[in-house]
């Protein structure tokens, strides 16, 4: 496996991509709606509520994170489905094949053209989200909720272990489909399991503390490793050519 | 350069390919001709290591097809112009070629020159920014067959290179390909279209799931008997048809003012004949070759195996 191959791949994919408008607004808008929506949230809870709202600011908090996480997972979707099925839609995968890359080289140029754009977009989002929530939580805290040990858990091992999982789900769907949109609808479907964790939370089903983050971080290297080898199966150059749809 | 011995492709229970044997010689341009479904696809993908065989053997510049480190030899050797032109639409002429250039790690110089080069050659040069998705299918089709020459191939497999195109676009890529021939390229050009494979190619093998027939063009059309000669003339007289009937020529007609019988040389017709219509008071309005072209022999050979 040659990174420096695979290096060629994603940037002239990160190139390809970055003319199309939808997924500039993918990349923006969620990180933007993350980063600002929420901390007007708790400022106009605040004001409704007052010092009522005190105690439940850092459950709040906690749970308005995984957000960053559904973020990651939602993003890159776009972004790998249009690389594969794009390239499919294009034909241009075939002379690609014929070149010597190696269908790993080829795959993981693929993922990084999705993980890394993906990555610095929510990270971008995640800071803007930490420093809106102190400036707006400060006067009620009297300190500083962020960074803490659960968002450190978030930004650096839950956001980048959703968002591999999210473009190796989409691989596998774009092996079944043939056109952006559908792809894109079907890899939606990665958005479920970290809503239901958010409303778990809500609900008083689980609390979000470190500990239950290092559980749903080692579900998702679970799944990650699973997606790993069924991507892996699927993105052949003999399964391209004679079984991809 | 090419040699492949018994080559065979299965999709579960249909054979695409069966028992393919042939070889392609260095510099040579090679058509391989058949109907749809007939494999020629099938077989490019195997020798371009893009799929696998089922059975058999065959080797480009010695290295071994279905060997895994072959493989990736012979991906670096051959260059794919595929039925589908598959650029990326929204990618430039020149930055679809520099990916290419990059991937087959030309060093900087070289791959601008190449770019460049091939760019001038096919009158692309000036249209190189411009993103590929506002070309026309003839521009975008020889900007594939840059992409496939920009890291100097031995070998160049071409699938249907100018199918769909309008004439004109056609005859340039024709050309081109003329112009690689000059250079002693290998080319394996699969194509539908008879007329260009007997202009072009060297040798032509036609196939129909199994190879029918192997040869050079005149070749295969001797191989088919029923080429005729009509000569046409004012009038068929007593003398002139007594004149012909002395020569004996093989399956002679007579029909109206029509002398027709076979011709032994495909390339002319029986000028002996001619020259006795003429001695014998006849005045020969034309003389033709009729029947049996490549076109025959394909359709012939491709029914009879149906």
């Amino acid at each position: 496996m040659r990174i420096s191959k695979a290096w060629i791949v994603a940037v002239r994919d990160i190139k390809i991509f970055s003319r199309k408008r939808y997924v500039w607004y993918t990349l923006v808008l969620f990180p933007v709606l993350i980063s600002v929506l929420f901390p007007v949230v708790i400022q106009y809870a605040s004001d409704r509520t007052g010092a009522a709202l005190i105690p439940r600011i850092p459950m709040l908090l906690d749970a308005f994170s995984i957000f960053l996480i559904i973020g990651a997972a939602f993003v890159p979707v776009s972004i790998a489905t249009y690389t594969i099925v794009g390239e499919k839609v294009e034909k241009s995968l075939e002379p690609l094949l014929a070149t010597p890359l190696t269908d790993g080289e080829i795959l993981l140029g693929k993922t990084l053209s999705a993980f890394i754009p993906t990555l610095i977009a929510m990270s971008i989002g995640g800071i803007v989200y930490m420093a809106g929530m102190n400036i707006v939580t400060y006067p009620m805290l009297d300190y500083y909720y962020f960074p803490n040990w659960n968002i450190a858990a978030i930004l650096l091992i839950l956001m980048p272990a959703a968002i591999v999982m999210s473009v190796e789900f989409s691989v596998i769907v774009s092996s079944r489909v043939n056109d952006v949109r559908s792809a894109m609808n079907l890899g939606i479907v990665m958005f479920f399991p970290f809503l239901a964790i958010y409303i778990a939370s809500e609900i008083g089903l689980i609390t979000l503390d470190s500990y239950t983050y290092l559980l749903i971080a080692g579900g998702i290297f679970v799944v990650d490793v699973a997606l790993f080898f069924l991507s892996t199966k699927l993105f052949k150059r003999e399964e391209i050519l004679t079984k991809w749809k | 350069m090419i040699e492949i011995e018994s080559l065979t492709k299965k999709f579960d229970d249909l054979t695409a390919v069966d028992n393919l044997t042939l070889n392609v010689n260095e510099g040579e341009v090679f058509g391989f001709l058949g109907p749809n479904g007939a494999g020629k696809t099938t077989t490019v993908r195997m020798l371009c290591c893009l799929i696998s065989k089922t059975s058999g053997n065959a080797r480009i510049s010695g290295y071994e097809i279905g060997n895994k480190e072959d493989s990736l030899k012979i991906r670096k050797l051959i260059g794919l112009v595929p039925d589908n032109v598959g650029l990326s639409e929204n990618l430039s002429a020149y930055d679809n070629l520099d990916f290419f250039g990059k991937i087959y790690d030309l060093p900087d110089v070289q791959r601008k020159e190449s770019i460049q080069r091939f760019l001038e050659m096919l009158d692309l040069w000036d249209k190189r920014n411009t993103p590929v998705g506002t070309f026309s299918k003839g521009m975008k089709q020889k900007l594939a067959i840059a992409r496939a020459l920009i890291h100097d191939p031995q070998v160049l497999f071409m699938d249907e290179p100018t199918a769909n195109l309008d004439p004109e676009a056609a005859k340039t890529v024709r050309n081109f390909i003329l112009e690689l021939k000059k250079e002693k390229k290998t080319i394996f050009l699969n194509t539908h279209n008879l007329d260009e494979a007997q202009r072009i190619c060297d040798r032509i093998a036609i196939l129909n799931t199994k190879l029918l027939s192997t040869g050079t063009p005149e070749d295969l059309e001797r191989a088919v008997k029923g080429r005729r000669t009509v000569i046409e003339l004012e009038q068929v007289t007593d003398a002139t048809a007594e004149a012909v009937q002395k020569l004996s020529p093989t399956n002679l007609t007579i029909e109206g003012n029509k002398i027709m019988f076979d011709t032994s040389d495909t390339e002319k017709p029986n000028w002996t004949v001619v020259e006795a219509i003429v001695l014998a008071g006849g005045h020969v309005n034309s003389v033709n070759v009729a029947g049996s072209t490549l076109e025959d022999v394909y359709l012939k050979m491709v029914e009879e195996n149906k």
